[in-house]
């Protein structure tokens, strides 16, 4: 079956209003609004990340003093979480393919997408409002009392993180439920592509858990604001309550910033290897499985906070659980390569970076999470280098890899390749530079959050500086080269990768309304072995 | 008048889909806000878990009767809100319309019994953080309690105003007939987002005034 | 591996316990750990070596499977599509239960040891540290008290309670493997023992502020009969103990046994006026009495019962117009801007030094008492943020 009649205009051409863009609906215009800010935030957020590692060039003071460092860094974290890694994947890729994937022909609820939008640039607008009023010096945590009683302008990155905080749960609930209902023929769960089973888990722990953030900054501002003692032992209060209720947030967090991530590199490596996922099952299951197990295990961030050894010990078993689940995944990844037929391009590569970074930041996660080593390395460059292993070399991997394998369907324009092998090279050896001297730093004693720090672990500081100089200089080429290919770039079909996926079957850019009519699906996402998929309508063809 | 057809938007198969649709993302939005509020719950049972006493004493501020008042409103004004949907459901517009007021009014009067409840308390100095300065209750446990109560109770209103609204509006829907027995979206949500409301309370209820 | 792990000490023969140190030299060195010097942590330090070995292991194999799949499986031709693979699920089973079982056992070891480094033994030597923005304190039942240096005893356990005099800090020395938070309005505890003499670094992991990165500690281990010297007042020869000094405490060389705090305090009182207004022997004069005073409970002006903790003389000296003691004139000065942490910190163990309560005299601080309404500055006065941070500046 192949569509013969003129091809609709494209989503991008469609309408060229400047209203028809700030009012669209569109779920692929509020994709591409999402990237460009969402990338902008990226930026934003490591040029703190430059800023600061400058500072630590030097043991003593030389380049700004401490109070504008302890900002820098809660601006980069505050940025890099909240307007960066959370919504990344999920409103940038989710928002595009989604509906793509599954056949439909929007989400469930496209006036809500448009809300979840703006709510993000009014929240993101805030948190920079407040970084130019002089910003927050407290960390991404505002842990209290301290976050209560700095002078510094915390309330606007409050208020701007809750504003962000409406936009993930809009966002969430509207997967959900397109998911739910609006899955063409013949698409059962069972024949969802893992993305998609991914986005899915995402918005669960998006709805549930960010409720809690959004009430613990309001308790948090109240307290800084106006003094209500909620979490200040003068008046009575338990700034160990705070720690409980950010961290039941802030761990299944970091599960939204990583599984969309997992679930791109299952479908890179499925589709780049020509193979289905080794086991489909296991990987659907040990995504529910971390949703749900990461709802548990928040303590692991509080073992030396004052907690009964019972309730650690507890939190720690259940983390390993955790590592359980990824494990699983790792495994099958490999796994799928095993007689497989491998292509290497730049999304490819970045799916390697992931492996191993991510296996390596995982297994680092294993070691904090047993207790009594956490003792030695909480609150030490240890800890920072785990989770940027996971945040840098696992989620935003994850990121770079979907840009360039979706590139072409986004835009209807294909990178350079040879750029892109480069700059994955560069960032993924400008990573190692940078964070695997910070594992080091950690085991010697060297404290986070510190702007001075005694001489004899200078070395390491100035080796991570530089790695982060080669990281920025990847990243910057990255979007260099993409920026120009959409307007420069070799015009590509509809399946110029040549794989399945209901996406590739319709034109890139696609219409308006996705599909000129609804696809009906027969077989799995990755059922390669059928043969070579059609150009029309990725149908296989042996 | 729209036929019924029209009110598929283009990107849903039929009415069922878009209903279906609508109903299971209320209820996501629901299990959203059942967090929200928990999250305070528990913050309430830590500090419960601290000091006891104090808790215990607090409790017996809060005035019994007038709890026991704002529950019976809430739980008639819930009950007329599920009648609400039913006489739509059987084609009683006109009924509807007179319950669906009646919701709004009890709706309304819960507030306005918040608001003396709340004007008794801040005259007899019990305000929120910072400003207490109850004479009969001086200790932190109790500050503690009353800035809870003030915070979990005030959470509630707000949500519970913004449902009196949403009433407003499906009043309002329902006598320009845009309901039909089959396909009233609108009406069930809001019904939904009441009862919701109408829980939070109950438990409330049973932590503020009850458990003396 | 593991039994060694466990006991974190050798055992056998003189030749295994040789190889064991060589290993735990060589992974140390690699993993640039610090000194072992506690009886922690080489324990501690093995489960560290077990868990990297094992990390590493796996990273080794996942990143040679990798390799040679894509060398072996590179796609020759376009149009290659290879047959399915039957899943071996028994295959990804052992080793998923494989990798489990091992992160299972980092558990059971680490948190049995984690309990270890919670419950002191019954013969610990109990030390009182406050941590304040931004330096330690450091309280001995029965001793002097010190700022900024711990002496400890080698050879014997020391319990630290932790607390802080206004937000979160973390009291961290690498070279035990100890930390634990210092939280305002509690107490922690965390123990160590010294295997060695020496001077360590101790420094604050949790973010309080400007002063976070400064917030340094020198751990002084002593001989025994040292540490008895130094308790009966006699100086111990810092200069000769190996280890690097903290850049904010004086080089060895130029370490003068630090006062008792409590003197200092009387120095301090007398240098700000404080002794104008107020005795220290109980005869009534301008102010209230410093005889007696610290702990106990008074009556207000406005009738009201206080107890002078902590946090009242803290606040007090920087508000006056805070609860003022019954039958006396409202003539105090604010002393905000004028006074350091430090001072004051200095005035209160002097004024603990004048009472006859034991439990006042053991220098324990004292927090209960009854709520601190808000303080608000009172208008045209220094405009130090409402809240806690008109407390201790």
């Amino acid at each position: 079956m192949s569509v013969t009649t003129q091809e609709p205009a494209s989503y991008l051409g469609a309408e060229r209003t400047v209203r028809s863009w700030l009012l669209t609906t569109d779920h692929k215009r509020i994709a591409v609004a999402f990237l460009v800010a969402v990338v902008g935030a990226l930026f934003l957020g490591g040029i703190f990340a430059l800023l600061l590692r400058l500072e630590l060039l030097m043991p003593e003071e030389h380049w700004v003093e401490a109070a504008l460092y302890n900002r820098l860094f809660t601006l980069h974290g505050v940025i890099m979480v909240w307007l960066f890694l959370i919504p990344s994947i999920p409103v940038t890729f989710g928002n595009f393919l989604l509906p793509l994937m599954i056949g439909a022909r929007d989400l469930a609820f496209p006036r809500l997408n448009l809300a979840s939008l703006y709510s993000y640039l009014l929240g993101s607008v805030v948190v920079i409002v407040g970084a130019i009023a002089g910003g927050a010096d407290t960390g991404w945590t505002f842990y209290p009392p301290y976050s209560a009683q700095t002078p510094m302008s915390v309330s606007p990155i409050l208020i701007g993180v809750f504003i962000l905080g409406v936009s993930s749960t809009m966002t969430g609930i509207n997967f959900i439920v397109t998911t739910h209902t609006m899955r063409t023929e013949g698409m059962t769960w069972l024949r969802l592509p893992l993305f998609v089973w991914a986005l899915y888990a995402t918005s669960v722990i998006l709805v549930l858990a960010t409720p809690v953030l959004g009430i613990t900054l309001i308790l948090v501002w109240l307290d800084h604001a106006m003094n209500f003692g909620i979490f200040d032992p003068a008046y009575g209060g338990d700034p160990i309550l705070y720690q409980h209720l950010f961290w039941f947030y802030s761990h299944p967090a970091v599960y939204i910033m990583i599984l969309p991530a997992m679930g791109v590199m299952s479908e890179i490596v499925c589709h780049f290897s020509r193979k289905e996922i080794f086991s489909y099952l296991a990987i659907v299951g040990s995504t529910l499985g971390i949703a749900f197990v990461g709802f548990l295990t928040w303590g692991h961030h509080m073992f030396t906070a004052g907690m009964s050894s019972f309730d650690a010990g507890v939190f720690g078993i259940l983390s390993m659980f955790v590592a359980l689940f990824s494990a699983i995944k790792v495994f099958n990844w490999v796994a799928t390569m095993y007689k497989g037929s491998i292509a290497l391009p730049a999304p490819m590569l970045y799916f390697f970076g992931f492996l191993i970074l991510f296996s390596v930041g995982g297994m680092t996660g294993v070691g904090v999470a047993s207790t009594s080593l956490d003792v030695y390395w909480h609150d030490t460059y240890f800890v920072v280098a785990h989770f940027h292993f996971i945040m840098v070399g696992g989620a935003m991997m994850g990121f770079l890899a979907a840009l360039h394998y979706w590139f072409p369907k986004i835009f209807g324009r294909m990178y350079p390749e040879r750029l892109g092998t480069t700059a994955a090279v560069t960032v993924i050896m400008g990573f190692l530079l940078t964070f695997v001297p910070q594992f080091l730093l950690g085991n010697a004693g060297m404290p986070r959050r510190y702007n001075t720090y005694p001489e004899h672990y200078q070395t390491l500081h100035v080796i991570s500086t530089v790695g982060s100089w080669a990281i920025a200089g990847g990243i910057v080429l990255v979007f260099a080269y993409l920026l120009w290919s959409v307007w420069w770039g070799r015009p590509v079909g509809r399946n110029p990768w040549g794989v399945l996926g209901l996406e590739w079957t319709t034109s890139s850019p696609p219409p308006k309304h996705n599909f000129t009519l609804p696809p009906t699906v027969a077989h799995g996402p990755y059922d390669y072995w059928l043969g070579r998929p059609d150009e029309d309508d990725g149908e296989p063809r042996t | 008048m729209r036929t019924m057809e029209s009110r598929v938007r283009d990107y849903f198969a039929d009415l069922a889909q878009q209903g279906h649709a609508a109903r299971l993302g209320i209820w996501l939005f629901l299990a959203s806000e059942a967090l929200l509020f928990s999250a305070l719950f528990a913050l309430f049972a830590g500090y419960r878990a601290t000091y006891p006493t104090e808790f215990r004493a607090a409790a017996g501020v809060t005035g019994f009767g007038l709890g026991a008042t704002m529950t019976f409103v809430l739980l008639t004004s819930s009950f007329l809100m599920a009648e609400s949907v039913e006489r739509v459901r059987g084609g009683r517009y006109g009924t509807a319309s007179w319950l669906l007021g009646g919701v709004a009014v009890l709706g309304i009067i819960f507030l306005a019994l918040k608001a003396t409840e709340w004007g008794r308390h801040l005259a007899d100095g019990i305000l929120p953080g910072p400003g207490y300065h109850f004479a009969e209750l001086p200790e932190r446990g109790a500050r503690i309690y009353f800035t809870l109560y003030y915070l979990m109770t005030g959470l509630h209103i707000v949500h519970l105003a913004g449902g009196v609204a949403a009433v407003g509006v499906v009043l309002a829907l329902n006598r320009r007939r845009r309901f039909t027995p089959e396909y009233h979206p609108q009406l069930e949500l809001t019904g939904l987002y009441w009862q919701f409301v109408d829980i939070v309370w109950l438990f409330l209820w049973a932590v503020f005034y009850l458990d003396r | 591996m593991i039994g060694v792990v466990v006991q974190g000490a050798s055992g056998g023969s003189a030749r295994w316990e040789g190889l064991v140190e060589s290993l735990n030299r060589l992974y140390r060195k690699i993993l640039m750990l610090p000194e072992q010097a506690s009886t922690m942590a080489r324990g501690l330090d093995f489960l560290h070596y077990f868990e990297i070995t094992v990390m590493n292991v796996v990273a080794l194999v996942i990143a040679l499977t990798t390799l040679y799949f894509v060398i072996r499986y590179r796609r020759r031709r376009d149009a290659e599509y290879p047959p399915r693979v039957k899943p071996s699920i028994s295959f990804e089973l052992g080793v998923i239960a494989g990798l489990f079982s091992f992160f299972i056992l980092f558990w059971v070891i680490g948190f049995r040891q984690y309990v270890e480094m919670l419950e002191a033994p019954e013969d610990a030597l109990d030390v009182y540290v406050v941590g304040k923005q931004w330096m330690w304190q450091f309280a001995y039942p029965e001793g002097p008290a010190s700022v900024g240096i711990l002496y400890v005893p080698v050879g014997r356990p020391v319990r630290l309670h932790l607390t802080s005099r206004d937000v979160i800090h973390s009291f961290f020395v690498p070279e035990f493997r100890i930390k634990r938070d210092a939280v305002p309005g509690m107490y922690t505890t965390i123990w160590f023992e010294a295997t060695r003499p020496g001077v360590y670094l101790g420094f604050c992991a949790e973010l309080c502020g400007v002063g976070h990165s400064k917030m340094r500690a020198g751990v002084v281990a002593l001989r025994p009969e040292e540490y008895d010297a130094w308790l009966r007042g006699r100086p111990p020869m810092v200069a000769q103990l190996p280890g690097r000094v903290p850049p904010n405490i004086e080089a060895p060389t130029q370490l003068e046994y630090q006062q008792e705090l409590a003197l200092l305090g009387q120095e301090v009182a007398a240098r700000h006026g404080c002794l104008r207004c107020h005795s220290t022997d109980g005869s009534p004069h301008i102010g209230p009495t410093w005889y007696n005073l610290y702990g106990a409970w008074e009556t207000m002006a406005d009738g009201e019962r206080v107890r002078v903790t902590e946090q009242y003389i803290t606040r007090y000296i920087m508000d006056p117009n805070f609860k003022r003691v019954a039958g006396f004139e409202p003539v105090m000065p604010s002393f905000m801007g004028q006074i350091t942490p430090a001072e004051i910190a200095a005035i209160i163990e002097y004024m603990k030094a004048l009472s006859t309560e034991p439990e006042v005299r053991s220098g324990r601080a004292i927090f209960e008492g009854p709520p601190l309404p808000p303080f608000a500055p009172a208008p045209g006065t220094d405009t130090i943020r409402a809240g806690g941070a008109g407390r201790n500046r």
